[in-house]
């Protein structure tokens, strides 16, 4: 079993230090085209996350078995099944959501920050650290999807949780925010296309590297802090 | 810092700036005279939001306002923005424009002499990919629509959209020359029949074709200036007017021929204001050449086979992902080696 401290260091690297949106930058197809808004790309988002968890954890269990030659089609092979799983679910459960994601959701098949963390990561370690490496990757790039899709559904449309009710049915339609008054027509087309998640993912890249550098420059400057208190001290 | 007399010095940017700003005169005050004051307006507009927009970029990367600000680089952006614009756009479009043009094109990818894409045609990018509706709503040229707008009317329909009572804005609209040919030949229509309209005149549209002449005087005194090389607008106006006439010998009753798409849209403007940017452009004689022509190519592909109004600013764009590359390929032969060989 894994300590404390080792499962802490994973789920740091899965959801900040190694964020697979943000710092790895694997996975974009998905990422830009589904992240339109918050609903659609948490959704696919936790998707991915389940696909990666059970992967994680398949790959894992299976390590000791695989010869090293065959290791990507049997990795491709677990993952594609569990995709497949994941696919009847989202359609039995979510239809109408199933719909809007289409094609996406058998695409996590290819999408390669699973097949990155099966290969760099599953198939060295144990299945509860995989299995948590694996969720906490997802997780990491469920959060970028979600605030890559407010952004762009704030910009573009002028509203927050937009196709709710593809989720949890009619019921939730009234749970649309609107930011901008619905009878404003407000609409920023840019936001909603393609170039809208470039831009997007653009900025929060540069959002988390500002981050890292003023928390680096903290330390550093602590780090001085107790290094002329030591001299001074002696 | 003046040496010996004999050493040439370069012409200060602010002089240059100067200059090119000159060269667009006569084209705006025939464009004013056109549609109105609104362009003037535009223009206004456009020059307030970038160097505001400029002066907070400079603060937010630490760099000194005085000799940035004062250079003109970003009025010249404003301006070239601001004369692609319709006259009558909503004042917050152009605002919107510029700010991206300079925040966005200019400063994040380095600021002046560092970007990759011309600031201005990303700006108009921008609009014309999010704002389709209005950035194709231009007003007839005064005299031709079936109501015009006095000088105050203009203001209030940039500033509050209500337009005096009355009025429908369909009856200042018209649509420019080149969508008309394109709608009407979607319709079947025969050109010359289309071509016979009052909206146009002997090679382009009535009274754009005279703006266009005013661009075309600033362009050649830019080019008397040594400010910008005979390559490339040379390159771009020909390689569009031989691509119009391949498509008009070819098929003369579909494709306008090579006068009316030099004479029309952005074509002249571009060709010696928005191609000639020499950030944004290759350096190489050779390069320039190819890089203009190829502009001019797309700029008559996208402009009678898209759906956009006019071609010249994807068209640059697009070419501008090449330049490095075209820069690279046509890097002349140092003296005394022979091509192709490290030098």
């Amino acid at each position: 079993m894994m300590d404390r401290h080792a499962a802490r260091e994973i789920a740091a690297n899965g959801l900040w230090r190694q964020n697979a949106g943000l710092v790895q930058i694997l996975g974009l197809c998905p990422v830009l085209v589904i992240s339109s808004n918050i609903v659609n790309g948490v959704s696919l988002g936790l998707a991915t996350s389940l696909v990666m968890l059970v992967s994680g954890a398949a790959v894992a269990a299976l390590r000791q078995f695989v010869p090293n030659e065959l290791r990507s089609p049997i990795f491709i092979l677990i993952i594609a099944a569990l995709v497949t799983v994941v696919d009847l679910l989202l359609n039995a459960y979510v239809h109408g959501l199933y719909l809007v994601l289409g094609i996406f959701i058998p695409l996590i098949t290819t999408n390669c920050i699973v097949l990155a963390r099966a290969e760099a990561f599953a198939s060295r370690n144990g299945v509860a650290q995989s299995a948590l490496d694996g969720l906490t990757m997802g997780l990491g790039l469920t959060g970028v999807l979600a605030v890559l899709g407010g952004l762009r559904e704030l910009v573009g449309h002028g509203t927050l949780l937009s196709g709710i009710d593809l989720v949890f049915g009619p019921a939730a339609r009234g749970w649309v925010i609107h930011v901008i008054p619905a009878d404003a027509h407000y609409q920023f087309l840019l936001a909603i296309l393609p170039p809208g998640a470039f831009f997007g993912l653009a900025f929060l890249i540069a959002g988390k590297s500002a981050l890292d550098r003023r928390a680096a420059r903290r330390a550093a400057g602590s780090e001085v802090m107790a290094g002329t208190m030591n001299s001074v001290s002696r | 810092m003046r040496t010996s007399p004999f050493l040439v010095q370069p012409t200060p940017l602010q002089i240059v700036m100067l200059k090119v700003a000159g060269a667009l005169l006569p084209g705006i005050a025939l464009y004013a005279w056109t549609f109105g004051i609104g362009v003037l307006v535009q223009i206004a507009l456009a020059s307030v939001t970038a160097l505001a927009v400029e002066a907070g970029c400079l603060k937010l990367r630490g760099r000194p306002l005085q000799p940035f600000l004062s250079d003109g680089s970003a009025l010249v952006t404003a301006w070239l923005l601001a004369l692609a614009v319709p006259p009558l756009a909503p004042w917050w479009m152009v605002v919107l424009a510029t700010a991206v043009a300079i925040g966005l094109a200019k400063h994040l990818y380095g600021g002046l002499g560092q970007n990759t894409f011309n600031p201005a045609m990303v700006g108009f990018a921008v609009l014309i990919v999010s704002f389709p509706a209005q950035m194709s709503r231009w007003a007839a040229p005064l005299g031709l629509g079936m109501a015009e707008l006095g000088g105050l009317a203009q203001l209030g329909w940039i500033f509050t959209g209500q337009l005096p009572a009355g009025l429908a804005f369909d009856a200042i609209a018209s649509a420019t020359p080149l969508d008309t040919v394109r709608t009407a030949l979607g319709q079947g229509q025969p050109l010359a029949q289309i071509l016979a309209a009052p909206i146009f005149g002997d090679v382009g549209g009535t009274g754009s074709e005279w703006i266009v002449l005013g661009w075309l005087v600033g362009g050649v005194f830019l080019w008397q200036q040594k400010l910008i090389p005979w390559q490339l607008p040379v390159g771009y106006l020909g390689a569009l007017a031989l691509t119009a006439s391949a498509f008009h010998l070819a098929d003369p009753a579909h494709y306008a021929g090579p006068g009316f798409h030099l004479a029309t849209g952005a074509a002249m403007l571009g060709a010696f204001f928005i191609v000639t940017d020499p950030v944004t452009a290759p350096t190489t004689p050779w390069g320039r050449l190819l890089y203009a022509a190829l502009a001019g190519v797309l700029t008559y592909l996208i402009r009678v086979f898209g759906s956009y109004p006019d071609g010249v600013a994807f068209a640059v764009l697009i070419m501008n992902i090449a330049t490095p590359l075209i820069d690279q390929l046509t890097q002349p032969a140092v003296f005394g080696r022979k091509r192709g060989k490290a030098a």
